[in-house]
């Protein structure tokens, strides 16, 4: 196959990824500004730490992070764990009552808009506390109720394409051999899909860490995550701890991503030997 | 084994829309929670049913509403169709590229998918506003000699929901063409047909699912968008989302509120049904 490419799309895509990453670096290039203005740089005080050492010294972020934190990690397991199930489910299994429910199920949440999820879920809060007492009044519970649900929905569809790519013959194999179903499940399928659900657990845990409007309907006093704090921060203007803290994310998620994937390169050279 | 999920979901994704279509047929009542039930005892044994529709009556005669309704589609629509213009060929290069280019291509749009879409949506504000760094690049080279006037307005609100829905767009795509057979190009140019011709009846009827499936990833969610005409859009950008957003946090109007996500949802459900069966065909391999 021929691998050029013409002039014209090579522009495209030169200034596709200009337009997706200029404003990420100017970003990290001003998280290092010495000036409060933010964007017009102080070259005579910068490059300047003094807006990270800030930032961690921010109890409100730091506060926020940390229930973000618990947040992300009860829904990114939570959520591997059903949406494991439900994929494997779909995959393996063609015919159940229910199947096509559970399909729409497992599709609508990836594309309903966010207001009406967070209100939808907020009024169950609210109805199921008038009628059965539970949940307490809403925060962290509600809040990881709500996350896990739309989070879900992304990892049944990660393990659903994983498990529709492989072999059944191992599986079968295995259980002509005499393998019981779940023995089949725990060592054949769960290590052949592991892939899979690490990275809807790495979403999962990103959906939740990043999300603003359903946390806003169904988190309480004093629960509020750092994309909420954040965003009462922005509304108010530019804040150059923001560039710090859109840096240090960068960081993060750049490693974490590009370390995921060189591992699954990795993986997937072994496994064609 | 799927009754776990399965049962999740009915209860935290099914009934929540029940009752929001319940609570958009109950009157706005002072108190906690505010609105007055919908099954009333009248006297002792029999139960009444208050069915309320003023809620949506006030939604079709206070124009703001149709109105919001009216712009968010136009919004959505304009902003995938700006999308697709930039996507298609991102798309078209990535998959046509050398394997080992074509990985680190694909990394790189994904990458901003994993950052928070509240802090690429900020980064704007820092890029647009009056002393921004776009403004300050532009009146150092001595193009314009006052800031332009850019956040605030519908141009900052198109960019910031087209930069941020761009990646949605471009990897259904990429997924699409990169199962393409390219040979077909060939033949058709050895055939004697032009460059644009070939893609005009080959390339683009032939990617036709990718371009509904990522157009629809854009479109759903861009019509009850809330983040970004909120931080970008500044108090005129009309939109759905921040309207039902305003009504059920500033207003306390939960019931219209209800009856806003009712009317939105019935507005979408179709586009999410064309999704869903743009992807049944997509994944059975029919083109």
């Amino acid at each position: 196959m021929n691998y050029r490419s013409s002039f014209f799309i090579l522009t495209c895509i030169g200034l596709g990824f200009a337009f997706l990453y200029i404003p990420i670096l100017s970003m990290v290039v001003f998280s290092f500004n010495a000036s409060k203005l933010v964007t017009v740089w102080d070259g005579a005080n910068s490059p300047t730490l003094k807006w990270y050492y800030a930032l961690l010294h921010n109890e409100e972020v730091l506060d926020a992070a940390w229930i973000s934190l618990k947040v992300a990690v009860i829904n990114a397991s939570g959520s591997v764990i059903l949406g494991t199930l439900a994929g494997f489910g779909l995959a393996r299994f063609s015919q159940f009552r229910g199947r096509f429910t559970l399909n729409a199920m497992t599709t609508a949440p990836l594309v309903m808009p966010e207001v009406i999820t967070g209100l939808s879920l907020l009024l169950l809060f609210v109805a199921l506390e008038e009628l059965i007492g539970w949940p307490a009044g809403r925060g962290i519970t509600t809040m990881t109720i709500a996350h896990m649900t739309f989070s879900m929905a992304y990892v049944t569809v990660i393990v659903n394409s994983r498990m529709a790519s492989f072999d059944t013959a191992l599986e079968e194999a295995a259980m002509d051999l005499g393998a019981r179903p779940l023995k089949v499940f725990f060592v054949i399928t769960l290590p052949i899909i592991f892939p899979a659900i690490l990275s809807g657990w790495l979403l999962a845990f990103t959906l939740s860490w990043d999300d603003l409007v359903i946390s806003s309907f169904t988190s309480g006093p004093g629960s509020s995550t750092l994309p909420m704090v954040v965003f009462s921060k922005v509304r108010l203007g530019v804040s150059p701890e923001i560039n710090v803290l859109a840096t240090i994310t960068l960081g993060v998620v750049s490693t974490m991503v590009v370390g995921v994937s060189l591992w699954m390169a990795r993986r997937a050279k072994l496994d064609a030997l | 084994m799927v009754a776990l999920p399965y049962l999740w979901l009915l209860l935290f994704f099914v009934v929540p829309f029940i009752i929001v279509l319940k609570i958009s047929f109950s009157d706005v009542a002072l108190a906690i929670p505010p609105y007055k039930p919908l099954l009333e005892w009248v006297g002792k044994h029999s139960l009444a049913v208050k069915l309320n529709f003023d809620n949506y009556a006030f939604l079709f005669t206070d124009s703001l509403y149709l109105h919001a309704f009216a712009n968010s589609i136009k919004v959505a629509f304009l902003s995938t169709l700006m999308c697709l213009i930039i996507g298609y060929p991102m798309a078209y290069g990535i998959a046509r590229a050398k394997p080992a280019v074509r990985n680190v291509l694909l990394l790189l749009v994904i990458l901003p998918f994993w950052t928070s879409l509240l802090l690429r949506v900020y980064a704007w504000i820092g890029l647009l506003k009056a002393n921004g760094v776009i403004n300050n690049v532009l009146l150092s080279l001595g193009l314009i000699h006052e800031p332009l006037t850019m956040l605030y307005t519908p141009f900052a609100m198109y960019v910031g929901i087209v930069y941020s829905y761009l990646p949605f767009l471009i990897l259904p795509l990429y997924a699409n063409l990169e199962k393409m057979d390219w040979q077909l190009l060939e033949a058709a140019e050895d055939l004697g047909c032009r460059p644009w011709q070939a893609f005009y009846k080959i390339t683009l009827p032939l990617s036709r699912n990718g371009i509904l499936a990522g157009s629809m990833l854009v479109f759903i969610p861009a019509v009850g968008e809330f983040v970004i005409p909120a931080l970008l859009g500044g108090p005129n950008a009309l939109m759905i989302g921040r309207v039902l957003w305003d009504e059920f946090f500033a207003n306390r109007a939960w019931p219209v509120a209800s009856a806003v996500a009712i009317l939105l949802l019935l507005l979408l459900v179709p586009f999410m049904m064309w999704y869903q069966s743009v992807q049944a065909r997509e994944s059975a391999g029919a083109r």
